[in-house]
């Protein structure tokens, strides 16, 4: 009860037009910039980032986080229309969102992927209403061995869930956290890894490296693949919009299983690109039509697009309750509260009511925002798509240029950003995972932090992470993560004759 | 991935580098990196001084487990039986990334002497002139254009100053 008083509160914050001015912005850049090869939620987050310095708080994270629904609205259309993938997330879209393209019925798929996106989001908006301030309030008592324990925790699932080797998740991880460490030690005030470089003493901004990795490396990608967009024109108008909503309602159990997958996998770590294929997957499996899948089936649309907005919008809460975010853009967003001085973890709630209420209600706003938005601008979006790659590129290169000088106004972050695209190229190519490096850079500091904390408490005794119940669990749990590979290879080596279940094709 | 394979010549099919091959060398590199962090943490100090522990303790194990990890890539690569043997880069692919890449740096570099406003017009026309075959009057309201358009945004809306190089100075910025 306690939290609708809040919420309501939280919506008299939002009543100052410029708030809402802000929202509408929030929601077309983001579209436009899921819209975009090359910008994508947490480059684009990152990029935007400097710009709202001037703003308050409340303004400049609701306007974030507007960007980031839009992004996640976005990334649909592109895979619709032209069977490319704006973001990760919607990759499993395309499957069946781009044949009803071709069968004409573009209109349907893109009411039918907005409809779903919404839902998911609402989904994980109320459960982020219910449960974040019940875990925040939990998270008060932890000690710097619990925290540790639940940062493990987060890096332990990218092993165990990823899709990817677990040791590239591992090498890809241990270089974010190596790339944190270089620079100033707060503690000892002692120089790592810098080799006299005056340039290294500030050390590497992780917005720079989103910038790179996702920006750069991503038009590099686009451009390999000799991109020439050969788009489906949609229109989208009241009757369509009504006809494919009367039709949704008969697939609600795979939109609520997607929006469980979807918030499970988002407030772990897994990210919602796994849990769309996941949720895509469970759905033909589940499904009267699955055989069908592929084809042109709307239901192949609602399952991945409930999931992925379902799991972009979870990954807020371990964000706002922890300190810990579960995905990239939520990383990027978790910056920015740190720039604006407002630390993210259980004392938020208590101290930054004003704020933290602001941005869930701005959650409820901003996904009717952008279903709205997106619904009316779809033409207009798809237009902007057919602007051939040889002018959209150098603009966006431009733009990461821009954005990765403004985080310290400094020069060399532009070259660090283009040695970052390279990486990213090389990475992507060979399956290194983006979202745990970043996530490593991005916590490095604190994890490090709260484990010296931890160490010094009990005089570099590791038995600290089993000293009570709590810590205990997370960590057993955090280990069980982290051994899931060879522990689920034993479990199938022991019952060779179960069939193994179905796998899902992720490429 | 999502992969539109437009009708190259034959040559620009050839493999520049082979998936085996770029999963070695990556590898390396990581064990390299790992290496340098593990000197490095060796060299702050990586044990338990006084105080509490000393700044290299938590990044050499860092390198540790990078370290480990990246030669376990590295081993099953070399040791695998049936590598992967498939084209990383194709030719034209390569070629193609070059003529992105090659630009970009030199518009970095541009960035450095010229400001960011005139080496974005320089770029996005030359990307365009080059890449894109646009006559002139459909490359100079873009290339003119975008970077006035982030002018506007950065320096008087926002007032966020970009790098500026001789020309704006000369204008009075």
């Amino acid at each position: 009860m306690e939290s609708l008083v809040n919420l309501m509160h939280g919506f008299g914050v939002l009543a100052d037009p410029m708030n809402i001015v802000y929202m509408f912005v929030g929601i077309t850049l983001g579209v436009l910039i899921g819209v975009l090869p090359g910008l994508g939620g947490a480059n684009g987050v990152a990029i935007l980032l400097p710009l709202t310095f001037s703003m308050s708080p409340t303004s400049a994270i609701i306007m974030l986080s507007c960007i980031y629904w839009g992004a996640l609205f976005g990334g649909a259309i592109t895979s619709v229309l032209f069977n490319i993938p704006g973001e990760p997330w919607s990759v499993a879209t395309t499957f069946d969102g781009h044949p009803m393209a071709q069968q004409g019925r573009a209109g349907e798929a893109l009411t039918a992927a907005f409809t779903s996106s919404f839902l998911g989001a609402f989904v994980a908006v109320v459960l982020i209403t219910f449960l974040a301030p019940l875990i925040a309030k939990f998270a008060l008592k932890f000690g710097p061995a619990e925290f540790f324990a639940v940062q493990l925790l987060t890096f332990c699932s990218f092993v165990g869930m990823g899709k990817e080797s677990p040791f590239k998740v591992l090498t890809a991880m241990m270089l974010g956290f190596a790339l944190a460490a270089v620079g100033l030690d707060t503690v000892t005030g002692q120089l790592r890894m810098t080799f006299g470089s005056v340039e290294l003493l500030r050390g590497f901004d992780f917005l720079i490296a989103v910038i790179g990795l996702f920006g750069i490396g991503e038009i590099l990608l686009t451009m390999e693949e000799g991109l020439a967009f050969k788009g489906k024109s949609a229109k989208i108008n009241s009757k369509v919009v009504l006809e494919t909503w009367k039709q949704l309602p008969r697939y609600w159990a795979t939109a609520v299983r997607g929006a469980i997958v979807g918030c499970w996998m988002g407030i772990t770590p897994g990210g919602a690109t796994p849990a769309s294929f996941m949720s895509y997957g469970l759905a033909k499996r589940f499904s009267k039509n699955g055989a069908k899948f592929g084809t042109g089936e709307m239901e192949g649309v609602v399952a991945p697009e409930t999931a992925a907005h379902a799991a972009g919008t979870s990954a807020l809460l371990p964000m706002l309750t922890l300190g810990i975010p579960g995905s990239p853009t939520a990383a990027v967003l978790l910056g920015g509260l740190l720039i604006w001085g407002l630390q993210p973890g259980p004392l938020l709630f208590v101290e930054q009511k004003e704020f933290v209420w602001g941005l869930i209600a701005s959650m409820y706003l901003g996904n009717v925002v952008g279903l709205i938005v997106v619904l009316t601008t779809v033409p207009l979006f798809a237009s902007i798509l057919r602007i051939p790659f040889s002018i959209i590129a150098p603009i966006i290169i431009v733009i990461c240029a821009v954005g990765a000088y403004t985080v310290h106004n400094a020069f060399m972050d532009i070259a660090v950003m283009l040695v970052f695209g390279v990486l990213g190229y090389i990475f992507k190519k060979l399956s290194y995972p983006l979202a745990p490096l970043v996530l490593a850079l991005v916590l490095g500091d604190m994890a490090e932090s709260s484990f010296r904390q931890a160490m010094l408490l009990s005089q570099g005794d590791l038995s600290i992470f089993w000293s009570n119940p709590l810590v205990g669990t997370i960590v057993t749990l955090a280990l069980t993560m982290l051994f899931w590979p060879v522990i689920s290879l034993a479990i199938t080596r022991l019952r060779p004759r179960q069939a193994t279940k179905p796998a899902v094709s992720l490429k | 991935m999502i992969s539109k394979k437009s009708s190259h010549r034959k040559s620009d099919e050839d493999a520049v580098a082979t998936h085996h091959t770029m999963e070695i060398a990556v590898a390396l590199m990581f064990a390299a990196v790992a290496v340098v962090v593990m000197v490095d943490s060796n060299r702050v100090g990586n044990g338990w001084a006084s105080d509490g522990p000393e700044a290299g303790y938590f990044p050499f194990y860092v390198g540790v487990i990078m370290f480990i990890s990246s030669g376990v890539i590295l081993l099953t690569n070399i040791l695998s039986k049936t590598p992967n043997t498939s084209t990383f880069v194709e030719r034209g692919q390569f070629t193609l990334v070059l003529k992105v890449l090659i630009p970009t740096i030199v518009f970095v570099g541009l960035i450095w002497v010229l400001g960011i406003y005139l080496a974005a017009a320089i770029f996005i026309a030359f990307f365009m002139a080059w890449l894109g075959k646009y006559p002139i009057k459909t490359i100079l309201p873009i290339a003119i254009l975008i970077p006035l358009a982030l002018f506007m945004m950065f320096e008087i809306w926002f007032l966020v100053p970009l790098p500026k190089g001789p020309i704006e100075t000369m204008l009075g910025y």
